[in-house]
């Protein structure tokens, strides 16, 4: 297929679409607006498409709910004030293990924050955001073609393990225009979804969409089963890239649109004689810990790089686990690092570390 | 020997959890009758709400989804939208759809979405222990008003059934009672009506009963059923409100 120019936020759609989703629930907040837009076009095209502007975000993650648990793929986005409005119904979704995928465009917070790229949304997305003990499975693309490849993988992940999953974009991922290709792609087993409220028909036993459960050893017992459900998930979807870690002196870990910034400052790095590598998270959660292990020795350090003040460290700080010291270097509220301001603080790590 | 009384099918065997003489029990197996008689049992999705009808997915014997707190006529939507061809209710308390879930509710009948809401109006909170709810008149006491309902402090109670039938999403906004086999009957009649009207794709109902709670109010169970006369009715009148169904 032929590559065609797309702005992030309406690749995100047309992706979801490619990918079997005609159910699409959302609600206006920049800067994801293009994603509703983009449905409410495309939706009424496709059969059986169904687009809803719901009147706030929490009654369209409900709708969203409602659609996942009657067995359809189904879709929201927002960006962060709107995903924290939704973190009630994504409790609830992991909670009665509903698959469906979920947007989050971040901006600037905390509070209404601002619409310029943010990464402070990382301990939300990767920690549960919303009550209980459950986990998202959160996807960090770094550029419009990944963005269109792993919206298309997140409807299968979700459907395989019956949990949400979260595309964590950022405004710049959303904003940007880049030559993409809807792929071919392999089929995939999905289960059925026999647990699915469509409508008893012939079956004899109801079908109940719950995350109720009163008796604390039911309960307990559910609890266990998500995090067997996680520990699985953890030791088959972990997924990154590693960039020039051989020999590396330091290591940068960085995600999503920061990864990109990061590649440049390890050009720039290479002209001075520094060796520099990137791990890139590419699923946040099951954060790709392993890896670490395997340059934990050869690496002097490693520097997280964020648009935040320090979130996704702490999980590069468990993953290295005081064996080398962990460095962090981040823009937050809005402003994007330079590359000159990022290999400013390698040197001074590097010149430190020697 | 000729059957004179059975269960509906619609309803699953078994005790519930509700407090002696409280009338969920009642509007349940109305809902039941309404799903026999229409033989839609097999095409049913009921959402249960948070409060005593919590879980109501037990009592049912047809697909059910329990929802949160206020947010039933939105996973009704998603219900809906996802699967035309099903019948979709949403059963649901005065704290639930006129506190909590005001927007959802409003929203729902503004899009006219094809669904069937039954709001049970008791005036009080009974799951969480007796509080004031959106509902509960001017001077009636409960845990959080202890003093009874202050105006000037707690606001004025809200008329749901009033303020849907303004709009012009709904097909038919009823408000009905339990208190008597009369008004039971009524209520059977309006239920059976809503769902009607959904399979017949007339759009949005809501059904509003006025129940009694007898634990929380501290009334016994038949008295409980005169304070409703007495006191529920004035000031929240029965009647249709809204029927454009009849002829669309």
């Amino acid at each position: 297929m032929a590559k065609k120019l797309m702005k992030g936020n309406e690749a995100i759609g047309e992706a979801a679409i490619k990918a079997g989703c005609k159910h699409f629930f959302g609600y206006p907040i920049t800067p994801q607006n293009e994603i509703p837009e983009y449905m409410s076009r495309r939706m009424p095209q496709v059969d059986g498409g169904v687009f809803v502007q719901a009147e706030s975000e929490v009654a369209a993650i409900n709708m969203v709910y409602g659609a996942a648990g009657a067995g359809v793929r189904v879709m929201t986005s927002s960006s962060s004030p709107g995903i924290s409005l939704k973190q009630e119904g994504i409790s609830y979704i992991a909670g009665a293990e509903l698959p469906c995928v979920i947007a989050n465009i971040v901006r600037g917070g905390p509070g209404l924050g601002g619409i310029q790229p943010a990464q402070s949304d990382y301990f939300q997305a990767t920690k549960g955001g919303g009550h209980g003990d459950f986990r998202l499975i959160v996807l960090a693309p770094a550029t419009i073609q990944e963005m269109v490849d792993l919206v298309q993988d997140a409807f299968d992940l979700a459907d395989i393990y019956r949990n949400p999953v979260m595309i964590l974009g950022d405004g710049m991922l959303g904003q940007m225009m880049e030559p993409i290709e809807f792929k071919e792609r392999p089929a995939v087993e999905l289960p059925d979804k026999e647990w699915a409220t469509t409508g008893m028909g012939q079956r004899q036993k109801p079908n109940v969409v719950n995350s109720l459960f009163l008796d604390p050893q039911k309960s307990e017992d559910h609890n266990l089963n998500l995090y067997n459900k996680y520990q699985k998930i953890e030791q088959q979807e972990v997924r990154f890239e590693e960039y020039n870690c051989e020999g590396a002196e330091l290591i940068l870990v960085a995600y999503g649109t920061t990864a990109r910034i990061v590649k440049s400052v390890i050009e720039m790095g290479k002209k001075e004689g520094l060796k520099l590598g990137m791990i890139r998270p590419i699923t946040l959660w099951p954060f790709p810990k392993a890896v670490f292990a395997k340059y934990v020795d050869s690496a002097k350090g490693f520097l997280s790089v964020e648009m935040s003040t320090g979130q996704m460290v702490e999980d590069v700080m468990l993953a290295v686990n005081g064996k080398k010291p962990v460095y962090f270097y981040g823009r937050t509220g809005g402003m994007i690092p330079t590359p000159e301001g990022i290999l400013e603080r390698v040197r001074q790590i590097i010149g430190g570390l020697k | 020997m000729a059957v004179l009384f059975k269960k509906p099918a619609a309803l699953s065997s078994g005790t519930t959890h509700y407090c002696p003489g409280c009338t969920h029990g009642i509007i349940h197996r109305l809902i039941a009758e309404a799903i026999d008689e229409l033989d839609i049992q097999g095409r049913v999705v009921g959402i249960a709400p948070v409060g005593c009808s919590v879980l109501a997915y037990n009592y049912f014997n047809c697909d059910m989804q329990q929802a949160s707190h206020g947010r039933a006529p939105a996973v009704a939507t998603g219900v809906k939208r996802a699967r035309p061809d099903t019948i979709v209710f949403s059963y649901q308390g005065d704290g639930d759809l006129a506190s909590i879930g005001t927007a959802e509710i409003i929203h729902a009948a503004a899009r006219a979405e094809n669904i069937t809401v039954i709001f049970v109006n008791n005036a009080i909170y009974g799951m969480t222990g007796g509080q004031m709810a959106p509902t509960t008149l001017p001077e009636q006491k409960t845990t959080t008003s202890p003093y009874g309902r202050n105006i000037a402090t707690a606001g004025y109670p809200l008329r749901v059934s009033e303020m849907l039938a303004t709009m012009d999403g709904p097909a038919y906004i009823v408000r009905t009672s339990v208190h008597d086999i009369k008004e039971i009957n009524k209520t059977k009649k309006a239920i059976l009506k809503g769902f009607k009207y959904q399979v017949e794709g007339k759009g949005f109902s809501m059904i509003e009963v006025l129940s009694t709670c007898p634990t929380n109010w501290g009334i016994a169970p038949v008295p409980a059923l005169q304070w409703l006369k007495d006191n529920l009715l004035p000031y929240y009148p029965l009647g249709v409100y809204k029927d454009t169904g009849e002829d669309k």
